[in-house]
């Protein structure tokens, strides 16, 4: 180790070559245990994304997927367990430090800017970001999203809910991060918009952005990720590739739709 | 920072404001150069005031000099609206309990220069030591607050409102209780006097004050600040897992909010020379409220002229309404006493405001879009000039 990364945030591309790709773990959680007051929602995770992976989180409701996203981003924090991103056990950090270093997160209900323009509220997703950047990155996300190029000078909350939706990947993607937390883009969205938003998760993919997608579309995510967790009842349940959990039975019959 | 401004500018350009936005050469100017046309719009008005009054139906009612200096005390008001409209208007943060802030200057500043303390700072620097100490207290204020949102925030702030004053109120040794302390220190500079009689000095200084507050300001709203405070005050999950730290960003509304109204609280007591509780009641703190409201929430000029109407209607127009119908023997409308109804023709103007054109007076371009979106939807093509320039970086 020659360079110090003493400021990890900005040399993150830099560390991660060092670990060379392929074993490189991007994510890990351990044990973590995360509750709402009295109400425990994790019991117990353990998961792993590597880098330049899609790894999707299934489960039915209340099976703690997006308790688990909001736990890795530092917008809950976990009572017990770690989460160790880049190797660096991040449970504590708040979440604006948490972008910095590398984690995009497209929470739960999109939750754009409403009265702010699209423009600005993909501006505020690079606000860690340099204005040169931000012009740089802006160009490359309205090039994999010409809608929001169409709409740029109206407010987020006057967009249909598969362009808020692409806002709202778009914001998170403005930030740069290294790992995209995704919470079920394809909600309330018609069959052909999911394809298409899924289509741009992979091609996010394919630009080098690791991903872990939460999804309650279990097929659709199986089909495009590399590997999945099936969660229940704040525990995992099962851990495999994507192959085979979109093969397994148990997996079949409870979540993907099959009697 | 020029270069930023610049950097973000063209960044707009490129980025999507490639449909043709032509701004008129003078709006693209001030719009480019705001702290510009700050000055020359406060130059402007601080030369036109002083002879508009001259002129009737102004001159029926004072004289040049009581109209300076009842336009120096409106100054004070138009401070603190523009430090609430920080809190409120920018950052979502709903302070009921304003006036505490301007107490606290006051206070400060009678502290360090009467008679009755015995200290006699200048006038000068105490205008940011009362500032600076307002500011602390806003950031007590805000630390344990900052879990809460809307009622919640409103009704503590309230409550930290009320305290305050009673506070002043009952620490008798050192405030004098209900007198209030007396003989509070003028400003001095070189030879200009700051009298009782002479309201020119009071009004210059105001002016400048104003003017300076108001660049700063802008500069505020349009730096990574102002936008972290925007995007708090639409959503304040989206706003930190965008990269905004939540926790010092609102601690910096309420501490540059308070430190706005620790300026007026200084400037106040060494024009009134005297601090006193009953000065900081819960009415000072709606009134201001009800500036910011009636001004236009979020835009800076608006919530400045917005603050120096009220004022100048509560403060001179009102009182000169009775005289007026008794002058004129007007059935009924003699016998009102129009300053006791003042918080009733707020309500009223507030009612009214809120039903036919919530967005103020003057509003910030964003809150007219939003209050209005149906009519004029296709804002993509309107010019959206200073504002939205402003927003690019």
């Amino acid at each position: 180790m020659t360079v110090e990364p003493a400021v990890a945030t900005t040399q993150r591309a830099a560390a991660a070559d060092d670990r060379g790709p392929g074993t490189d773990l991007v994510l890990e959680l351990r044990g973590v245990q995360t509750f709402y007051g009295q109400i425990q929602a994790l019991r117990g995770i353990d998961l792993e994304v590597r880098a330049g992976e899609i790894v999707t989180l299934i489960g039915g409701n209340g099976a703690g997927k997006t308790t688990t996203l909001k736990t890795i981003s530092g917008l809950i924090h976990p009572r017990k367990g770690q989460v160790l991103f880049q190797g660096r056990d991040v449970s504590r950090f708040p979440a604006h430090q948490l972008v910095r270093a590398g984690i995009g997160h497209a929470p739960e209900g999109r939750r754009i800017f409403s009265r702010l323009t699209v423009l600005e509220n993909l501006q505020m997703g690079g606000y860690t970001r340099s204005p040169a950047e931000r012009r740089e990155d802006l160009e490359r996300v309205m090039t994999l999203f010409p809608r929001l190029r169409e709409r740029v000078r109206q407010n987020g909350g006057t967009l249909s809910g598969g362009e808020q939706q692409m806002l709202a990947i778009g914001r998170a993607l403005m930030g740069r991060p290294r790992l995209l937390l995704l919470d079920e883009p394809s909600l309330g969205l018609a069959p052909i918009l999911v394809q298409q938003i899924f289509n741009i998760i992979r091609e996010i993919n394919a630009q080098g952005t690791t991903i872990l997608l939460v999804e309650q579309n279990a097929l659709q995510a199986l089909s495009i990720a590399a590997r999945g967790y099936v969660l229940q009842t704040g525990r995992v349940i099962l851990a495999d590739t994507a192959e085979r959990l979109a093969a397994n039975e148990d997996v079949r019959r409870a979540y993907l739709g099959e009697i | 920072m020029s270069q930023i401004e610049d950097l973000s500018r063209r960044a707009s350009a490129s980025g999507g404001g490639a449909r043709g936005r032509a701004l008129s050469p003078i709006s693209g100017f001030f719009g480019r150069h705001q702290s510009l046309s700050v000055i020359v719009g406060m130059a402007i008005v601080t030369t036109v005031l002083p002879l508009i009054v001259l002129l009737p139906p102004f001159s029926g009612f004072n004289v040049q000099r009581v109209w300076l200096d009842s336009f120096a005390n409106a100054g004070v008001f138009v401070l603190l609206a523009l430090g609430l409209n920080v809190v409120v208007g920018l950052a979502g943060l709903l302070d009921l309990g304003y006036a505490a802030f301007f107490a606290i200057g006051a206070y400060t500043y009678a502290f360090g220069a009467s008679g009755f303390s015995g200290n006699d700072f200048p006038f000068w620097p105490m205008l940011l030591v009362g500032a600076m100490i307002a500011a602390t207290f806003g950031i007590l204020l805000g630390a344990p607050t900052l879990r809460l949102r809307g009622d919640y925030l409103a009704i503590v702030t309230l409550g930290f409102g009320e305290i305050v004053p009673l506070v002043f109120l009952n620490a008798e040794d050192i405030t004098k209780g209900t007198n209030g302390i007396t003989g509070v220190r003028r400003p001095e500079l070189g030879p200009i006097e700051f009298t009782a009689t002479n309201p020119v000095p009071f009004y210059i200084t105001m002016a400048v004050i104003v003017t300076l507050v108001m660049i700063f300001l802008y500069r505020l709203q349009d730096s990574r600040l102002g936008r972290s405070w925007m995007a708090i005050r639409e959503d304040e999950l989206a706003a930190a897992s965008n990269g905004v730290n939540t926790v010092t960003t609102k601690l910096l509304a309420f501490a540059l909010g308070a430190s706005t109204a620790g300026f007026a609280g200084v400037f106040n007591a060494s024009k009134l020379t005297i601090v006193h509780p009953d000065q900081f009641l819960f009415q000072v703190s709606f009134t201001i409220l009800a500036m910011v409201v009636l001004g236009g929430m979020g835009n800076i000029w608006g919530v400045a002229v917005g603050a120096f109407t009220v004022f100048i209607i509560q403060s001179v127009l009102l009182k000169q309404l009775n005289g007026f119908f008794n002058t004129f023997q007007v059935p009924i409308l003699s016998d009102i006493d129009f300053v006791q109804y003042q918080f009733l023709l707020y309500g009223l103007a507030l009612v009214l405001m809120m039903l036919l054109r919530p967005e103020g007076l003057f509003p910030s371009k964003r809150r007219r879009r939003e209050l209005h979106t149906e009519s004029d939807e296709p804002t993509d093509r309107s010019p959206e000039g200073l504002e939205s320039a402003a927003v690019l970086q």
